[in-house]
């Protein structure tokens, strides 16, 4: 036996050791601390440099699409909660409106603009989300500190309008579970006062830093006509520089009437996708604001001191035979726990009895009301598109969230399928890491932003 | 769009409509892959992105409870000329099998592993068909719609 040096005792056979080179298998995930989300990278080493790679997902899987089929049509809201759920809102309306495409029907324009300016509060959610996170795995852990202060205070105000923070269920089939509460607007603008320091702060920690550069700039880089190829939408494809953005390139809801600009970046690596999020921010944080100022029926500042009555009183009434009258008297309920009075439901929800559930005054008050409303919620009833197809794609966070809803006539959809933004650039993922190096796996599948909800359904 | 389609192919279109503002076109399985290559080459088509592929059950829909059961579904969308295409290629029981169309997207490979795992539909010529979703000891094929939604699956892991 040959003499061995102390540097090949210790490291072997392998590369760099001039006994012949020898490949290294290693397993990150699908429970790794630097993976956020249950997924799981085979990689093969040579070295430090990544040579090939299998991803395996699917750790998450809970038959979203199955499920589906089993309920009526406002059934499947809770379940799209829980696909992208840093923006749960988003999905919300996606389905809301696929199904809406299906019906052939139209929902109010004020409902549009909410619908706008609370899925542009989720993408900055999303986007503080995905970004804080991948500056914490390269180190910088007050960037995420700062980001999660900055997502608290959105959140908040999704908590105000919906009454959840996560799981929100706040879309319905032509329309949406209630209008928005008074005083939103003050509210909005004061919240994204907050977040607009914290993303100029992070600019200032992270954006010029040596360290964070080399680490994000070339790395996981994908030319804009491959990134096509591979089916990839979203900040991903904006930062390869294709200017390919549903909400101007299809306009959905109320975008055709905001103003707003469609970063884009050149590269297509980390650096970019860090920087389109970052300028997609502040577009989101635009939109927004254009949405509340030119919100139909403006703000919500009603004072209904003097003229509601509370809905216990409202049902007694109802029983005990008090109906003169009654169906003119408005209640007061609060928007996010009992759903919305008569008013609220003209402004936010289309007008078609057989979609939209009645006000309450009108279920509780008259019997044309409650049937109307046992109508929709019972077996075999509610709502009952006629047959066929429609697909409906929405701009989500990670990009194209698509809605393709079959229908057999029945009150239950006959097949859903959501077409999840992540999933085309986690099955690129081999193709974005390959012959780099293992460290730069992290911050490459960061930039990704792979939300196991919507990748495995 | 459609007109184009169909003079380009002649039988291999069975049928189009445009339900809901949706264009689509429904293929045979021999004209699947020749499609997809005219639409994604064409210059004034130039459907560049395949958005997805995804098939639909049609054991109890009204209507086609003798056609073929299956249809494989291909979602197409066109970058520069901002339009959309659905394709659509009914697939029997007996014979779940539709050409590949890896050669063509890339991110084919992926979105036919889980029309494979979720219903049972073969790719022929995909290089690596295997579940994405699922594991592989699984049986049957969950999307299917006689697959009950309650059915247990046996457990697998190593035994104790």
């Amino acid at each position: 036996m040959t003499e061995r040096s102390t540097t090949e005792l210790f490291l072997g056979e392998g590369p760099g050791t001039s006994r012949g080179g020898q490949h290294l298998y290693v397993n990150m995930g699908p429970a790794h601390p630097a993976m956020h989300g249950i997924i799981r990278i085979f990689a093969e080493l040579d070295g430090e440099t990544v040579v090939k790679t299998d991803v395996e997902i699917g750790y998450l899987h809970r038959a979203f699409e199955k499920d589906c089929e089993v309920g009526p049509y406002n059934n499947a809201i809770p379940y799209t909660d829980r696909l992208n759920y840093v923006s749960p809102l988003i999905n919300n309306f996606g389905y809301a409106s696929a199904v809406e495409k299906l019906l052939g029907i139209d929902i109010t324009d004020r409902c549009k603009y909410i619908r706008v300016i609370m899925s542009e509060i989720s993408r900055v959610c999303d986007h503080l989300t995905c970004v804080g996170a991948s500056a914490m795995e390269l180190g910088a852990f007050t960037v995420f500190l700062y980001m999660i202060k900055a997502r608290e205070f959105l959140w908040e105000l999704v908590e105000e309008v919906t009454g959840a923070r996560l799981t929100i269920s706040y879309g319905r089939v032509g329309g949406v579970k209630a209008d928005l509460p008074a005083g939103f607007d003050l509210k909005v603008k004061k919240a994204f006062g907050e977040v607009r320091q914290v993303l100029e702060e992070v600019h200032t920690l992270v954006t010029a830093n040596r360290i964070f550069m080399d680490r994000m700039v070339g790395i996981g880089a994908m030319s804009g006509a491959e990134s096509v190829a591979w089916g990839i939408t979203g900040p991903l494809l904006r930062a390869a520089g294709v200017n390919y953005d549903l909400r101007k390139a299809q306009p959905y809801w109320a975008y055709d009437r905001m103003q707003f600009e469609v970063p884009l970046g050149k590269n297509g690596d980390n650096f970019d996708r860090f920087l389109v999020r970052m300028a997609e921010m502040e577009q989101s944080m635009r939109i927004a604001e254009q949405g509340l100022e030119g919100l139909p029926g403006g703000s919500i500042q009603v004072d209904w001191e003097g003229k509601a009555i509370d809905p216990a009183a409202y049902v007694d009434r109802g029983k005990q035979g008090k109906t003169e009258g009654l169906l003119l008297v408005p209640i007061q309920l609060s928007p996010n726990l009992q759903g919305q009075g008569r008013d609220a439901q003209r402004r936010v929800n289309a007008d078609d009895k057989k979609v939209v559930l009645p006000p309450k005054e009108t279920a509780y008050g008259s019997i044309e009301g409650l049937m109307n409303h046992f109508m929709l919620v019972m077996d075999g009833y509610g709502i009952r598109p006629p047959v066929g197809e429609a697909y409906f794609p929405v701009e989500g966070a990670n990009g194209e969230l698509g809605f393709y809803v079959v229908s057999d006539g029945t009150d239950r959809p006959y097949r859903v399928r959501c077409r999840p933004p992540c999933l085309p650039p986690v099955a690129a993922l081999p193709r974005m890491i390959e012959g780099q190096m293992i460290a730069d796996i992290i911050p490459t599948f960061g930039s990704v932003n792979m939300i196991g909800g919507e990748l495995d359904r | 769009m459609l007109a184009r389609l169909k003079t380009r192919l002649g039988a291999g279109v069975t049928d189009t409509h445009a339900h809901r503002g949706d264009h689509t076109a429904v293929l045979t399985r021999e004209a699947l892959v020749p499609a997809l290559a005219f639409c994604r080459d064409e210059p004034d088509l130039r459907f560049d992105l395949l958005a997805d592929i995804t098939a639909v059950d049609y054991l109890r829909y009204p209507g086609r409870e003798d056609g073929p059961r299956f249809d494989v579904v291909y979602h197409l969308y066109s970058i520069p000329h901002r339009h959309r295409l659905r394709l659509r290629v009914p697939v029997e029981l007996d014979d779940p099998v539709v050409p590949t169309a890896t050669g063509l997207w890339p991110i084919a490979n992926w979105l036919e592993r889980e029309v494979w795992d979720m219903f049972g539909i073969r790719f022929e010529g995909h290089p690596d068909l295997r579940r994405l979703l699922l594991y592989e000891e699984f049986e049957g094929h969950p999307l299917r719609k006689d697959y009950p939604i309650e059915r247990r699956q046996p457990l697998i892991g190593p035994k104790i």
